[in-house]
């Protein structure tokens, strides 16, 4: 993915001839740069969607109602297409706030990491979903603990736990409107237990996104940082 | 602080220590790691394998109980799974028949027609079969599993499985149970085989469900050998009503007794059907895994500066693995079992191990100073991340420990788990890891050392090293230089562009990838689609190869044959399926049928894939189980005349003669033949593909690749006259007409070439001076050796003639005549054509000697011209100059020629004293030529059109000029001696008149100024530096100002024009200077005899590279804006990055032509060749274009090259000039 995007956003760059217009040249660039990103955090986001509404599914905690489909659309139709720009929009939003701030995040920026990071918030929706836990407190309590490691581990920067906790906050809250409303509703399973994982999943989501956006960001600043110097 | 600062300083010790260890001991370290991961993993072995197959047990039957649904008190001996009722009991009646005694007047069909006919009587007595006592009349309707519906898959078999009431399955089946049918039916054989599939299938087919045992085993086919038909009666029952089932076992026993069956019929077995894994976990499951490896990709890419990268990101992850592995292990050998889905929790395990660690260690170890022993470089690259690598472990410790405590037990077991392989991966890391990571560095270094090696070992073996005390070698460093050189040598690799395509491909590995992918999907697929694969490719097999739609899809199992051969004596398994009311939620989305397999395994091997086929099809199944009772055997004898009685008229038609069968029963294994034949087919059909693959290939390398390349690797055939010029991969650029203009006069071969752009001043061996006009070829003037040799010389030129025919040949076949051996090589050769002068020869070993070294340690005799050949004519004279006295009564006689010198014999005849007039140097400025004599003499002559007069003569030296320097009416010379003279040319004008005429191209140049005859030209010496150099001066060049001068005793050194100041003594090769390249942009290059480059900063003195470029001495250098192009004694024409020093690539001359090379601009570059001369993009290092200089030019190399401003190129070769004037070269100019 890393190299399709390198190729391309290179191909961007290549094709604008860096002397003429060069102001118009770095905004077209810009703007396609962010397209770019924005598509492809999209689709990771649905990808991620359909995934882990699939461990969902297999818990039979499903968390919207089953439309009929095969098992991997089981959920809403609009429910993957959402989570895609959300995501896209978080994957934007932490560069660009980074980049309000001042410096760009440094703390392991690789892909590895990136993967790592990726790796373990799958794993943290298998625990949630797979693992017998005692109680809601218990699983509450687990899975914040492992969000958080999953923040110190992966990001540390202040920003990033703000903006986790705001949108954690506000998604969860969207969710629960959205099932008074009857827009869907949980199966088996009790609200409780449903509201107790929520938050949390939503959180390491955040986290994660953000990471992969910033990722994607440094092809953009190093690109930018290149032309500078050859300016 | 101060705790901490001590644990870190211990941390760091005990690490540079274990580096040391590590490095010293790769060997045992390695062995030792080993032996210990396969200590901790040896407990896995008592791991069951995971698996979904079906899981068996076996209970008797006496006392059979329904389980009861909550586990009982005893866990014991009982399975999980063993509660409740099963989905359903199968019974199976296993049928015998055989026609017996076998009657000659049968045919092959009635073997099997009659047996098979009593399968529809013995349905009709089980369906009808009615158990009555006191609990009521009970019929198989009211006890069997009933079925509703189809799975979808399977509706393309409704004609042939039940599709509702009982699910009853036997070979009647195929005829819908109706007596009639199969007796109308003209050939049983294709209603049987219709459905089965094409092909080599290993799975169960529609025979195999329907005659219940393997389809080889029913013996239904015109071959068998033991005429018995075996088949079963397969029945699903909802309920177990013992005593239904016992009378219905009576009376089939009572009716068709089995004499002798070995059956037993105690035990019943349960079959459970585990959790089928659905595409829905499949698809996050392979996500993780998907993300693991992008994971472990990302991470070893990181891996760099290391020998094998392949190697060490395998090192890597065998790290991980083993760790994990031995985790297990370790855990399970102290009494843990896993309990988790390993398959699920491996990635995240992984993940939470991570690389990091190993990659770490990576980059810090090759950090490290490279000239460092590799022991030390482990041992400091430990030590520097000791601290962070105990703190990182630390952490992760301690998140492991908290989640721990988080008292779930999956959780906890998960930590566990992940705490031991955290700790074993540590000592992987340490042990394991790092030991390879020291056998890499290792390798790394040792490649460098040979990459270095052969420059100095491949030096030829003629210098002997007392006359030429070489300096030392330069030693082998390993400088980053080495690492980085190879890979920018591809980017502007001269290649066509066909072969670049071929490149890209081999350079991405497109094929191998694409075969690997290829690979891993055939291995899915077969997976998939396997016996022991997936569910789906069964029903799509079986809804395809059978359009029979029953409800009940039974399954095959497989009855081997008793060794024995009594037709009774074997004993089947059988399997069923039934999907039924017990399944009511499953039949409302298509009513599933689930196969039942029975295995007896007292008598029968089921091959567990069959098992599994079963335990495919049943995932109706899942977490359910079905009880399999005893079979029970029932056996016909068919007499003959049944069978003829039975028989349909048509069977007779395709009946050959049976052979009788020497012993019906002998062969038990009679059908495998026919598995054998299509197994060699499709081993033939195998062989003979790949056969035509490997001619296709062959034709189409003989297509693409019509040359042979390695069988001639040192002739390129690319100078070759005749054949088409092209380049080591044989690539034939296009020629187009460019015809050289030959400039023919000299007698004798071509010695000094020296040209300002507009003439052309060439001097041969005789002394004879001629200059031409650049542009036309006309030669202008002749100057005659001091004008006394013309006529006294004419008689040995005849002479010479005689000589040459065989000198050339000589020549031509030492090839590097030039080279420093070619005087050792020549020697004998001269030897033979002169038998008369042995002695003369005999008592001069000294002089093979000198001029086996002469070439790089004496001064070249016409260093200052362009492109500097080397000759050995003045030196060699010198030698025998010396060497005279002592041999003076020898001489009496003509004195003897030098040896490798065929080109002066014409000075034979001439007395010695005729000596001192060879020209050793020549350039010309205007229209004044000076010639520097090997008589220490200078001269300076007037050129015009007419005469060549000799203006004016400096005999004040005494030591040879070996190089020349003329410039802005400054004349430097350098002396054998190693001093250095500066004259000033002055002019007396007496009219006032000064012309300056200057070339149209030379724009750079300051005009020369044009000197008309009538002035008074006068040459004085104005400064002279007596100890210039410690030895002999071997170059000069002059240029902006500056004089640059090298020499023999290692030096270079720079002196200002104007003042004869010495302005910088450069140090820094290792070997006498050979060649020295400046220009007016101040650029100064030198290399030496040790095959070095360096460019210098001409203001500051200071070295700005240093590469080693050649194997022997460089010979020429010539500078670009981007590149340095230098060629050596090697043949080789190397093109280096200036500003990198990165060679980028190079080009192979042919033998003694090494040195002929031109730059015409920034981008061409000429080299000369056997008769030819070939121009290069010097960019990409494309050959252009390949010039011949004339029909009779063949086996002359061309040994000096000039470029002209012009862009026309004159070359030497032989006594001709060539003066190749190229249009397109100037059109790619401008």
């Amino acid at each position: 993915m890393q190299q399709k995007y390198s190729q391309r956003l290179f191909y961007v760059t290549g094709a604008v001839p860096p002397r003429q217009g060069s102001y118009n040249a770095a905004i077209a660039d810009q703007t396609a740069n962010l397209a770019i990103r924005g598509l492809l955090l999209f689709l990771i986001g649905v990808f991620l969607a359909l995934v882990l509404n699939l461990l969902q599914v297999q818990r039979n905690v499903t968390l919207f109602p089953p439309d009929g489909f095969a098992s991997i659309f089981s959920s809403a139709w609009w429910v993957p297409p959402c989570c895609g720009t959300a995501s896209a929009v978080i994957g934007l939003l932490y560069p660009c706030i980074d980049r309000l701030l001042g410096e760009p995040h440094k703390f392991k920026r690789e892909w590895s990491s990136v993967m790592r990071c990726v790796a373990v918030f799958v794993g943290i929706n298998h625990a949630s979903a797979k693992v017998d836990f005692a109680n809601n407190v218990q699983l509450s309590l687990t899975l914040a603990a492992l969000s958080i490691g999953l923040w110190w581990t992966f990001d540390r920067s202040c920003s990033g736990l703000g903006l986790g906790f705001a949108i954690a906050f506000l998604a969860t809250l969207t969710t629960q409107l959205l099932v008074y409303n009857g827009l869907f509703q949980y199966t088996s399973p009790d609200f409780l237990y449903v509201r107790s994982w929520l938050p949390c999943i939503f959180f390491a989501g955040v986290i994660t996104m953000g990471s992969i956006g910033r990722q994607l960001a440094m092809y953009e600043y190093k690109v930018v940082q290149e032309k500078t110097h050859q300016d | 602080m101060t705790v901490r600062e001590k644990l870190r300083q211990k941390i760091s010790a005990g690490f540079y220590w274990h580096g040391l260890l590590c490095a010293s001991y790769p060997v045992p370290i390695i062995l030792f790691t080993a032996v210990c991961i396969l200590t901790c993993c040896y407990p896995l072995l008592k791991l069951p394998l995971p698996g979904t197959g079906p899981v068996e047990f076996t209970t008797g039957v006496r006392d059979y109980m329904v389980p009861p649904q909550e586990p009982s008190g005893d866990p014991g001996e009982r399975p999980d799974w063993y509660r409740g009722p099963p989905v359903a009991y199968i019974q199976q009646v296993l049928v015998k028949a055989a026609v017996s005694p076998w009657d000659n007047r049968l045919v092959p069909v009635d073997a099997f027609r009659s047996p098979l006919g009593r399968v529809f009587s013995l349905l009709d007595e089980i369906r009808n079969h009615v158990h009555s006592d006191s609990s009521g009349v009970r019929s198989l309707e009211a006890l069997c599993l009933q079925v509703t519906d189809l799975l979808p898959g399977l509706r393309r078999m409704q004609a042939l499985l039940p599709e509702h009431g009982c699910l009853l399955v036997s070979p009647g089946n195929y005829w819908q149970n109706q007596r009639e049918l199969f007796d109308s039916d003209p050939d049983l054989l294709r209603t049987v085989q219709q459905y089965e599939p094409k092909g080599l299938h290993t799975s169960a087919t529609l025979k195999d469900l329907l005659f219940g045992v393997h389809g080889k085993q029913t013996g239904v086919s015109l071959n068998s050998r033991n005429r018995v038909v075996t088949y079963t009666i397969t029945m699903a029952l909802r309920h177990y009503d013992v005593r239904f089932l016992g009378s219905l076992r009576s009376r089939l026993k009572q009716l068709h007794p089995s004499a002798n069956c070995s059956l037993r019929e105690e035990h019943m077995v349960h079959v459970h059907f585990k959790e089928e894994i659905g595409v829905a976990e499949l698809i996050p499951l392979v996500t993780t895994y998907i993300i693991l490896f992008a994971y472990i990709y990302f991470s070893t890419r990181k891996i760099d500066m290391v020998k094998s990268k392949w190697g060490l990101a395998l090192a890597a992850v065998v790290t991980v693995l083993s760790s994990l592995l031995m985790s297990v292990g370790l855990c399970t050998l102290f009494g843990l079992t896993p309990t988790l889905n390993g398959g699920e929790i491996f990635p995240y395990l992984v993940v939470v191990i991570g690389l990091e660690n190993v990659l770490v260690l990576t980059k810090s170890v090759v950090s490290t100073p490279v000239d460092l022993e590799v022991k030390l470089r482990i041992a400091q690259g430990l030590s520097n991340e000791s601290w962070s690598i105990m703190k990182n472990m630390a952490t992760e410790l301690c998140i492991i420990l908290i989640g721990y405590f988080t008292l779930v037990p999956a959780i906890q077991e998960f930590c566990l788990f992940a705490v031991v392989g955290l700790v074993s991966d540590f000592f992987l890391q340490m042990l394991f890891f790092t030991t390879v990571l020291s056998i890499d560095i290792r390798r790394m270094e040792l490649a460098d050392l040979n990459r270095r090696l052969p420059a100095e070992a491949g030096m030829p073996p003629a210098k002997p090293g007392p006359l030429r005390p070489r300096e030392t070698p330069p030693p082998p460093r390993p400088s980053p230089h080495t690492i980085t050189l190879q890979t920018p040598a591809f980017r502007n690799l001269r290649l066509p562009k066909r072969l670049r395509v071929v490149y890209f491909l081999a350079r991405t590995r497109l094929a191998q990838r694409i075969i690997m992918a290829g690979t891993v999907i055939w291995i899915g697929i077969l997976l998939y689609t396997d016996p022991a694969g997936l569910r789906t490719y069964l029903a799509a097999q079986v809804s395809e190869q059978s359009p029979l739609g029953g409800a009940g899809l039974p399954h095959l199992a497989v009855a081997p044959v008793f060794p024995g051969g009594d037709p009774t004596g074997t004993l089947n398994v059988l399997p069923q399926a039934d999907p039924t009311p017990a399944l009511s939620e499953n039949l409302s989305q298509g009513g599933r049928v689930p196969p039942a397999p029975d295995p007896e395994r007292s008598s029968a091997g089921v091959s567990s894939s069959q098992l599994r086929v079963l335990h495919c099809e049943s995932h109706v199944l899942c977490r359910r189980y079905i009880s399999i009772l005893p079979v029970i055997p029932v056996t016909f004898h068919v007499t003959p005349r049944e069978a003829l009685e039975t028989r349909h008229p048509q069977d007779t038609r395709h009946a050959p003669p049976l052979q009788t069968d020497p012993s019906p029963n002998a062969l038990p294994h009679g059908a495998p033949v026919q598995t054998d034949l299509t197994l060699y087919k499709v081993a033939a059909l195998g062989l003979a593909a790949g056969v035509l693959l490997v001619l296709l290939l062959f034709c189409l390398y003989r297509l693409l690749c019509p040359r042979n390349y390695g069988q001639n690797g040192v002739q390129h055939g690319r100078r070759r006259r005749g054949d088409l010029p092209c380049d080591d991969y044989g690539y034939s650029p296009p020629v187009s007409e460019i015809s050289p203009l030959l400039l023919r006069g000299h007698n004798m071969d071509i010695e000094c070439l020296a040209s300002d752009g507009m003439l052309l001043a060439s001097c041969c061996l005789a002394g004879q001076i001629r200059v031409w006009d650049a542009q036309t070829g006309d030669c202008l003037t002749v100057i005659p050796n001091h004008g006394l040799r013309r006529c006294s010389s004419s008689g040995g030129w005849e002479h010479r003639d005689g000589w040459d025919a065989g000198a050339v040949t000589d020549l031509e076949t030492l090839g590097g005549a030039e080279g420093q051996d070619a005087g050792g090589a020549g020697y004998p050769v001269r030897r033979r054509a002169a038998p008369s002068r042995p002695t003369l020869f005999g008592d001069q070993p000294d002089l093979t000697a000198l001029i086996d070294t002469s070439f790089g340690q004496q001064p070249p005799s016409q260093a200052p011209s362009a492109s500097s050949g080397f000759d050995f004519g003045g030196l060699v004279e010198r030698a025998y100059l010396e060497h005279e006295p002592s041999v003076s009564p020898v001489f009496s006689a003509p004195p003897p020629q030098p040896v490798q010198r065929r080109r002066s014999l014409g000075d034979q005849p001439m007395a010695p004293t005729d000596w001192d007039s060879a020209v050793w140097a020549l350039e010309l400025r205007g229209n004044l030529i000076a010639a520097g004599r090997s008589s220490g003499k200078l001269e300076v002559c007037l050129w015009d059109a007419v005469e060549g007069s000799l203006r004016c003569s400096n005999e004040d030296g005494v030591s040879g000029i070996t190089a020349l320097a003329f410039l802005n009416n400054r004349i430097v010379a350098a002396r054998l001696n190693g001093s250095l003279d500066f004259f000033t040319v002055d002019i007396n004008k007496p009219l006032g008149l000064l012309q300056y005429r200057g070339g149209p191209g030379r724009g750079s140049m300051p005009p020369s100024p044009c000197y008309s005859s009538d002035d008074v030209i006068s040459c004085q010496l104005t400064r002279s530096v007596q100890c210039a150099h410690q030895k002999p001066i071997t170059v000069l060049r002059a240029a902006a100002g500056r004089v640059v001068t090298g020499s023999q005793d290692h030096t270079v050194r720079v002196y200002r024009l104007e003042d004869s100041c010495c302005l910088f003594t450069l140090q820094g090769h290792s070997g006498g200077i050979t060649a020295i390249y400046i220009d007016q942009t101040m650029v100064l290059a030198s290399g030496g005899q040790d095959g070095a480059i360096c460019l210098w900063d001409v203001l500051t003195g200071s070295r700005v590279s240093h590469v080693y470029g050649h194997r022997g001495d460089v010979t020429s250098l010539v500078c670009t804006t981007s590149c340095v192009i230098s060629s050596g004694l090697d043949d080789l024409i190397c093109i280096w990055d200036r500003s990198t020093g990165i060679k980028l690539y190079s080009i192979q001359q042919v033998l003694g032509c090494g040195a002929s090379f031109g730059v015409i601009s920034d981008s061409l570059l000429v080299t000369g060749g056997q008769g030819c001369v070939s121009f290069w993009d010097l960019n990409f290092g494309d050959l252009l274009q390949t010039v011949y200089l004339g029909a009779s030019s063949e086996g002359q190399g061309v040994r000096q090259l000039v470029v002209l401003d012009n862009a026309a190129i004159v070359c030497d070769f032989g006594s001709e000039l060539s003066l190749v004037y190229v249009p397109s070269v100037l059109e790619k100019l401008d």
